[in-house]
């Protein structure tokens, strides 16, 4: 900061580790929680140290999963593996998808183009929750029940990334393409020579936005598999608290939680260095 | 390198704004051609035509001795220098003006001597390696035309490529513009707003105006033979007076209430008693010395201080008149003032149509 007052600079710590640890207590209390035997944290006083389960809790979890009737012990690594393609599919075709779209709105002339694009622009309103009956029709008509194909399509276009794409192209400067089509490239050669590099932090952080978007899904996960082998995590987390007769294994769902944390959190640690060289590098 | 002919071109942009009304121009091969206008008169649009990237409505446009009308501007074989640049701006210098020839898979050491040659002619050579961010305005002016040159194309093609640089700048890029001309002797047209750079850099000036041709010429040609009122007005600065008169014998003409002018009957052609505008550069003009007839009187008003000239802004037969004389000139007083022009330095225009009354 360029200012130096004393008291602006306290009251900005006060305020940041106030934050800090609203934010990063429930975390650590979580992660407490996943290192001890079941009946230690049911007794008060809640442990604030993390105890000496950690590798039994954690080896149990990720290979064995817990014995219940709904979880049905499927190992951890396997929700976790099937979080990670759906969020993978959903974030990299969201992506393609929206990119490409966009770039044909923006460079191409064709009849009804605006019209196209509201239609785009209007599906923005309408998110999987609202149009989830006829999509799951249309899904199950296909034969897409219980498959990555059904888990990721339906959730794969994308409004928002397109009028974002759309966004940042019309903020290239026209000149950048018509040099490029004086210089001999064609469309498919300007959009990877050009217009991708020129895209990348935006690509970057649609990137982060979209894997946590398809990392967190829960409603249509539920509705498309029944099928325990595509049992994702977040809908895992949930069959494991829902027990009849005994309380939840704590420990182990605890360690779910702060398992399922890990990929996103990795993604935008990963994708920061991306941001950051493009907010350094670019100019337009 | 090659001629470039335009047959009867017009443009109309979808919205039906006619920005190039039905137009002929033929540039000689190896020629500096300038095409020269106020804002909004086509210029722009007329060289986008020429490089393919508008289509052209109506009309044929040639490169050489072929019809490029429905020719992509990759094949044009042309290269044009953009008013911002538009360098890549995540490529080196060196890929900049590398891209187009890969993209025309030109062998590898040939793009390589080729770069390095047009970076040497350039003053760049030591910039090859860093992104255009990183260069100031003139170094990107210069990438952008090694740019163009590495393609050695059948035309070169500038829309306002000094207008964002500093007035020094300017001049100095201009000077080394005219030099490359003269070295790579390649047909280049030049769009600019800017007279003198018109003046200084052309073989050939195309005078436009409401996308039509005023007047095609040397830069002297359109100096000091405008064809119409229009060019009379546009070039020069202060730009010529225009003053309203009738034609009162061969060669003579009346100011009403100011005098009477002599002017060239060999050089321009008109009947008695028609009403014209003569035309007359601030700069042609001189307070008469004793015995100097050819001229009329001007009632000061004000003056402006140029430093190696002065203006002085008056009135002629109620119409305003600028003159321009040098700073080393008496102070011109109150009274009127007779001035002097000699005869072939005025031009007679035809009050309506706007056109000088040159013979033939
Ligand atoms: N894409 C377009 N759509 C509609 N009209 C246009 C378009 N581009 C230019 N025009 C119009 O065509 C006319 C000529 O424009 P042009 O850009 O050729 O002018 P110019 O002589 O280059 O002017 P300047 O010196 O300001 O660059 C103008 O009236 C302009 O408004
Ligand atoms: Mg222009």
């Amino acid at each position: 900061m360029v200012e130096r007052r004393p008291f602006a600079t306290f009251l900005a710590h006060v305020v940041l580790i106030l934050g800090i640890v609203v934010v990063a207590f429930p975390i650590w209390v979580t992660f407490v929680a996943s290192t001890h035997h079941a009946k230690d944290i049911m007794t008060a006083p809640i442990p604030l140290w993390p105890g000496t389960q950690f590798f039994e809790n954690y080896r149990k979890l990720l290979f064995e999963g817990m014995i219940n009737p709904t979880a049905g012990g499927v190992p951890m690594w396997r929700m976790m593996t099937n979080s990670f393609i759906m969020a993978m599919i959903i974030a990299l075709g969201k992506i393609f998808v929206s990119f490409i779209a966009a770039f044909a709105i923006v460079y191409f002339r064709f009849p009804f183009r605006m019209a196209v694009f509201w239609i785009i622009f209007m599906t923005l309103m309408l998110p999987v929750e609202v149009r989830i009956v006829p999509t799951f029709k249309v899904v199950a008509d296909l034969g897409l029940l219980n498959s990555y194909a059904g888990l990721t399509i339906p959730l794969i276009a994308s409004a928002t990334a397109t009028f974002l794409f759309r966004q940042f192209f019309l903020t290239v400067p026209d000149e950048l393409a018509e040099a490029a089509r004086i210089d001999g490239a064609g469309p498919v050669k300007f959009m990877k020579d050009i217009l991708l590099p020129l895209s990348r932090t935006n690509l970057a952080a649609l990137f982060v936005i979209m894997f946590t978007f398809g990392w967190n899904q829960y409603l249509w996960p539920l509705l498309m598999t029944t099928d325990r082998q595509y049992l994702t995590v977040v809908m895992g987390i949930q069959r494991m608290i829902n027990v009849a007769d005994t309380d939840p294994q704590w420990p182990l769902v605890m360690a779910a939680v702060i398992l399922a944390m890990l990929p996103p959190v990795a993604v935008v640690l990963l994708m920061q260095r991306w941001f950051i060289k493009g907010l350094v590098d670019t100019e337009k | 390198m090659a001629s470039v002919a335009l047959e009867n071109v017009s443009k109309v942009y979808p919205g039906g704004v006619e920005a190039i009304k039905g137009l002929s121009l033929s540039i000689a091969n190896g020629s500096f051609t300038v095409l020269l206008g106020p804002s909004g008169c086509g210029k722009s649009t007329l060289l986008r035509m020429i490089a393919g990237l508008e289509t052209i409505t109506d009309g044929t446009c040639k490169i050489g001795d072929r019809v490029v009308n429905d020719v992509e501007p990759a094949d044009r074989d042309i290269a044009m220098v953009f008013q911002n640049y538009a360098l890549y701006p995540h490529m080196s210098v060196y890929d900049n003006m590398a891209y187009g020839l890969r993209n025309r898979k030109t062998p590898k050491p040939e793009i390589e001597r080729r770069v390095r040659e047009a970076a040497k002619m350039l003053a760049i050579e030591d910039y090859l390696d860093r992104r255009p961010r990183a260069l100031s305005g003139g170094q990107r002016q210069r990438v952008a035309m090694g740019r163009a040159i590495v393609r050695e194309p059948q035309a070169f093609l500038f829309d306002e490529p000094l207008s964002n640089l500093d007035a020094k700048l300017r001049l100095q890029m201009r000077i080394e513009i005219r030099r490359l001309h003269n070295r790579l002797k390649a047909t280049s047209i030049f769009v600019t707003h800017d007279q003198v750079e018109a003046m200084t850099l052309a073989d050939v000036v195309v005078v436009m105006n409401h996308g039509r041709i005023e007047q095609v010429g040397k830069p002297t040609d359109v100096y000091n033979r405008p064809a119409t009122r229009f060019v009379a007005t546009f070039i020069g600065s202060p730009a010529m007076n225009l003053i309203p008169g009738r034609v009162i014998g061969r060669g003579k003409v009346e100011i009403p209430g100011s005098g009477t002018l002599e002017f060239d009957p060999d050089e321009f052609e008109v009947a008695d008693g028609t009403s014209v505008e003569v035309g007359i550069r601030p700069e042609d003009m001189s307070v008469a010395a004793p015995g100097e007839s050819n001229g009329f009187a001007i009632q000061p008003e004000f003056v402006e201080e140029l430093g190696p000239n002065r203006l002085v802004h008056g009135l002629a037969g109620g119409a305003p008149l600028v003159l321009s004389v040098s700073s080393s000139t008496r102070d011109l007083g109150n009274g009127a003032v007779a001035l002097h022009v000699p005869e072939h330095r005025v031009h007679v225009f035809d009050t309506t149509t706007g056109r000088a009354l040159r013979r033939g």
